[in-house]
């Protein structure tokens, strides 16, 4: 039944697109041409490879750290369980609207208000950072069991001793989880950000891509590909670690 | 006796303590080469207080009037492709998932291609792969369809085989037992055991499409990202706050969509 609903939305959607056969033909056409020029990966201009792709790991690095540093006060804000509610409500939809704008709309915003280059990469991986560590690291926090905080809290400590002894030692281990996450999927997106002029190897991407040098595209892409796939392994060796 | 005694515990063995320090010695050499190597213009970032206020009295008020005549058919089509892609995904996904489990084609060579394939999807952004639709089909909603359906696929396939590794074996044995053919075994002994499953990989999903398709005419592949990019082209700031803020609506709205759905059928 659904299966139906799915498959007429399909075919509707397919034409008030302008989706034919026709089209998908002439694309495959053009698709078999396109491949043609990509191959073989042309690394000759291996050199602006290389310092795009440095950038975008400096972006990514970055990004992650300040946006770590921020999340941890701006999680602790909105959790429900800690803060009453006329400050995790704000906390809480500052982090919605961190959130809600993708990573290269938010590059576009800061590429015109503090110019081209990494700065502003780093500004708009550290905002997608904040929303996306934030609403984890609030949600464990209002998972804690209660009991250690109040027992904490019994013997007369302080707030931020209650914070430092009854709440973080229980979440800090699944923080660094959300850590290496981030920044695994900043390192994703700081090779995109490029794209709109905010620095690393998707602006050398978007310049290849525009000059019809498919081949280099294909380099690009590859080395892309290569970068993600050993961030995947080492991001597993730390989780590992930290076990 | 004495010597077990006399032991003194930690709470982590050498080797454990070892590999920490390793981490966080990396962690920290990173950062400082970051800092020290990054290239920043500083004279961009004297003037950036005003430029981010000029930015903002620019971009306010919203243009209204720009959202019947652009902005609705765009935001329509952005939420075609991202409904169509999604359904195209979950059509490629779900033989490369089934291919993948390794409970149910037991053949390592298979599963190994098919998670290769997964792979490749899901580490080129969906942002590249509009680019290189676009080379492919010519710029419009065809290449952001594609272009979504050819990043969601990894996705989905990935989630959607664990869901059938973790499938319990009960059902199926009896089926095999009852002598029914391989068909009707993962009709009748996997699909209802991943179907809540199955729904909620497909509804995450379409709630990160929505908000992705919204970037791809950045690229010229169609939906609301080319009124965004005409937008920014031609300096109409105000006109760009209020595709932002339409944008941010919809995306609030699929991502309650999402839960109230998923409340239901899960």
């Amino acid at each position: 039944m659904a299966f139906a609903g799915l498959a007429v939305y399909a075919l509707y959607a397919a034409s008030t697109l302008d989706i034919t056969w026709a089209r998908l033909l002439v694309g495959l056409d053009e698709g078999s041409k396109f491949l043609g020029r990509m191959v073989p990966p042309n690394f000759q201009r291996w050199e602006l490879l290389v310092e795009g792709m440095v950038e975008s790991i400096q972006i990514a690095v970055l990004a992650s750290a300040v946006g770590l540093v921020l999340s941890l006060p701006v999680g602790l804000l909105a959790a429900r369980n800690l803060m009453p509610a006329w400050v995790s409500g704000p906390a809480r939809l500052f982090v919605a609207l961190c959130r809600s704008l993708h990573p290269v709309i938010v590059a576009i915003l800061f590429v015109k208000a503090i110019g081209f280059g990494a700065m502003a990469g780093v500004m708009a991986l550290v905002v997608a950072s904040v929303g996306f560590v934030s609403k984890l690291f609030a949600e464990a926090i209002e998972e804690i069991s209660l009991k250690q905080v109040e027992a904490v809290r019994a013997t007369g400590a302080p707030f931020f001793s209650v914070l430092f002894y009854g709440v973080l030692p229980q979440v800090l281990s699944r923080f660094v989880g959300f850590a290496v996450y981030q920044l695994d999927s900043n390192l994703r997106n700081s090779t995109m950000v490029g794209i709109v002029g905010a620095g690393g190897i998707g602006g050398t991407l978007f310049a290849a891509f525009k000059r019809f040098d498919y081949d280099f595209v294909a380099a690009i892409l590859i080395a892309i590909v290569a970068l993600i796939f050993v961030s995947e392994l080492i991001s597993g060796r730390v989780r590992k670690a930290f076990q | 006796m004495s010597a077990a005694l006399d032991r003194e515990w930690t709470r982590f063995t050498p080797a454990e303590r070892m590999a920490r320090f390793a981490v966080y010695l990396a962690c920290v050499v990173a950062i400082v080469w970051s800092i020290r190597t990054i290239e920043i213009i500083p004279e961009f970032l004297y003037d950036a207080p005003e430029q981010m206020a000029d930015l903002l009295t620019r971009m306010w008020p919203p243009d209204v009037e720009y959202y019947p005549t652009d902005i609705h058919s765009a935001l329509v089509e952005t939420l075609h492709i991202a409904t169509l892609g999604t359904i195209l995904t979950l059509v490629a996904a779900v033989p490369l998932g089934v291919l993948a489990a390794r409970n149910i084609v037991p053949w390592w060579p298979v599963n190994s291609a098919a998670q290769l394939l997964l792979v490749a999807s899901r580490s080129v952004n969906s942002l590249v792969w509009a680019l290189l639709f676009v080379a492919v089909f010519g710029p419009g909603a065809l290449a952001g369809t594609m272009a979504i359906a050819a990043r969601s696929i990894g996705f989905v396939g990935k989630l959607l085989a664990e869901a059938l590794e973790e499938t319990h074996n009960g059902p199926i044995e009896a089926l095999r037992a009852a002598g029914a053919p391989w068909g009707a075994i993962l009709l009748k002994g996997y699909w209802p055991q991943v179907q809540p499953a199955f729904w909620g990989i497909a509804l995450f999903r379409w709630d990160i499409n929505v908000r992705e398709s919204a970037i791809l005419g950045l690229v010229g592949a169609g939906g609301i990202g080319v009124a965004l990019d005409d937008a920014i082209n031609y300096f109409y700031w105000d006109r760009v706050a209020m595709v932002l803020v339409t944008v941010f609506a919809v995306v609030v709205i699929a991502e309650i969509l999402v839960t109230q759905i998923r409340k239901r059928i899960i």
